[in-house]
């Protein structure tokens, strides 16, 4: 560990290269400032637009973001000096593809939608990116690399491609490389369908970096990168009779390290880690991990507000993180009976249910991510709030992501709900937040005090202000 | 009383809900299909309890030869537009095998009862 002339400690992390830096202010008091924001301006939204995941990959550099359009947009830091990290420059597109199409299954007379459900990169491992992206039923992986060079001087053919008249062909040349224009291009490399009866929901790619899982509803399969036709049933919880289905899958990852290891999460609000050296079935799990009911709050809408949407595990391996409706959840992982840490996140939702109920936003599947030395999380919520929590120093704050609080490194003002009695100054009250804004897919730099959050249909970046 | 009136009401926005689902893009999701049907369950099951709590209280005021009074069924939790009769389907033929987003004029899904929606899957 090092420290800057301004007392800043700089930590290096194991994934990164040698030019990428933690960076820390003492005190863990970060100020966030608005960077870009990504999408139109229109009010009116079109659904094909709508943002429906967000994802760094392993060194920052890139950005994705999938939609239901079925459209996947890259973003690429453009470091303008690689030896100080610390003056960041924009992410600009760097490329733009139609993952997945509008399918019908025949069959069962349904329409598969195109819609992004996950997007998960690969680590790098020569000049190209590799991602995974999926949509209900199929995962495709996708190869997006550079050509900034063109062969030049063919014997055989012109330079329009047309193939010569042999005959005039009187001397032999090499064809040359010259420098062209960038272009970036993304190819699908692989596709991996026909496995998922019900609607998948997570994709992880295990450490071994050779396999990777995918769940649905009721079942999770472990994939073979190179092997598309046939995959291994890992996980299967369906009932032989369906009447006695009682939970769902909502969410599973591989552990970042232990390549044996992965967890999912329920609709019930259970978390299961498995071990796949157990069984080649893992129904038995290794671990349940499960907090008591408060009776207290007991509602109509409890099974509702418990079930998971989202579980990541920290970076460090020792933790998880759970998303419920209404709170976010540390667990231990050497500790099943309680979470070690619980964030409410909107508490003041908690009496408005039957409200939520009724417009369907209690169904709304909240995502949750770490920084990237696991001291602080970040979810979204209403009204284009998303609420960012620091473990260590036991705070947290309300930031919204707006386009009036859109000027270049202007710092946001943190917002605060007013859940009842007199509403101070600058305070929202409840009834007043528009449940049509809503903060799904959030995501942090796994090396930089930058996140990215996805409202509607724009992608907005903020970074911590830096002195 | 009021809570009764309100778990119909519950009651009848999932089932609208449900019904509702059958139209939306990428079939029905299990998922929320379940939810749905917990919370239906969660409305009759208070339901019934509105209705035992009515009849222990009754129990305390009145004569034990008053206990015998029927208890309400399941069937009565439904709300008031939805058809009284259940569809009656053809003999041999399985009532469970088409899926919920098949386009069947005249299947009422509220004819199904709660424990019969995740079947459909």
């Amino acid at each position: 560990m090092t420290y800057t002339s301004e007392g800043i400690q700089l930590h290096s992390s194991p994934e990164s290269t040698s030019k990428q830096w933690l960076l820390y202010r003492p005190g863990g008091d970060m100020q966030w400032c608005f960077s870009q924001v990504k999408g139109a301006i229109d009010d009116d939204v079109a659904e094909a637009d709508i943002i429906s995941t967000v994802e760094f990959n392993h060194t920052g550099e890139l950005l994705a973001t999938g939609d239901k359009g079925g459209r996947v947009v890259i973003f690429q830091q453009e470091i303008e000096n690689k030896n100080h990290p610390q003056f960041r420059s924009e992410y600009n597109v760097y490329s733009t593809f139609q993952s997945h199409e509008p399918e019908f299954d025949y069959l069962k007379s349904l329409e598969i939608e195109e819609k992004i459900n996950k997007i998960r990169w690969l680590p790098q491992k020569n000049a190209a990116q590799f991602l995974l992206s999926t949509n209900d039923k199929t995962i495709k992986l996708w190869k997006i690399s550079e050509r900034d060079k063109r062969p030049e001087g063919y014997n055989l053919k012109e330079e329009d491609g047309r193939y010569k008249d042999p005959n005039t062909i009187t001397s032999l040349r090499v064809p040359v490389l010259i420098p062209m224009d960038l272009m970036v291009e993304a190819s699908p490399r692989r596709v991996f369908a026909n496995a998922h009866t019900y609607h998948i929901n997570s994709i992880s790619v295990n450490s071994d970096n050779e396999t990777y899982l995918s769940a649905d509803d009721l079942r999770i399969n472990l994939w073979h990168l190179e092997i598309t036709d046939r995959s291994f049933n890992i996980v299967d919880i369906k009932p032989a009779n369906m009447e006695e289905l009682t939970e769902v899958i909502t969410a599973a990852e591989f552990h970042p390290h232990q390549c044996n290891t992965f967890v999912y999460s329920s609709s019930k609000g259970t978390i299961r880690l498995c071990d796949m050296r157990v069984s080649a079935l893992c129904d038995k799990h290794s671990k349940l991990f499960e907090e008591p009911e408060d009776p207290s709050n007991r509602s109509f809408f409890s099974e509702i507000i418990s079930s998971i949407s989202d579980v990541k595990f920290s970076h460090n391996g020792r933790y998880m993180m759970t998303r419920d409706y209404l709170s976010m959840k540390i667990w231990d992982l050497n500790m099943e009976n309680r979470p070690v840490e619980t964030y409410q996140v909107h508490e003041y939702l908690r009496s408005k249910l039957c409200s939520l109920y009724e417009n369907d936003c209690i169904f709304d599947k909240f995502e949750c991510c770490w920084n990237g030395n696991d001291s602080v999380v970040m979810t979204g919520s209403y009204n284009n709030f998303f609420r960012i929590f620091d473990r260590g120093h036991r705070r947290d704050v309300t930031l919204e992501a707006s386009r009036e609080n859109s000027k270049p490194m202007q710092v946001l003002k943190p917002r605060k709900v007013c859940a009842g009695g007199k509403r101070k100054k600058d305070e929202i009250s409840v009834d007043s937040l528009d449940f049509n804004k809503k903060i799904l897919h959030t995501a942090w730099h796994p090396q930089d005090n930058i996140i990215t959050v996805a409202t509607t249909n724009n992608l907005y970046i903020f970074q911590d202000k830096v002195n | 009383m009021e809570v009764n009136a309100e778990a119909r009401r519950i009651l009848a926005v999932s089932i609208s809900k449900l019904y509702a689902s059958r139209s939306q893009r990428g079939g029905l999701r299990l998922h929320r299909s379940l939810l749905l049907s917990l919370v239906m369950r969660s409305e009759s099951d208070s339901d019934e309890e509105g209705c035992d709590n009515e009849i222990t209280e009754d129990k305390e005021n009145l004569s034990p030869a008053r206990q015998s009074r029927k208890r309400r069924g399941k069937a009565s939790v439904a709300p008031d537009f939805l058809p009284i009769k259940r569809a009656r389907l053809e003999s041999g033929e399985d009532r469970y095998a088409a899926p919920l987003s098949s386009c069947r004029a005249g299947e009422s899904l509220a004819a199904l009862s709660l424990n019969r929606v995740i079947p459909a899957f």
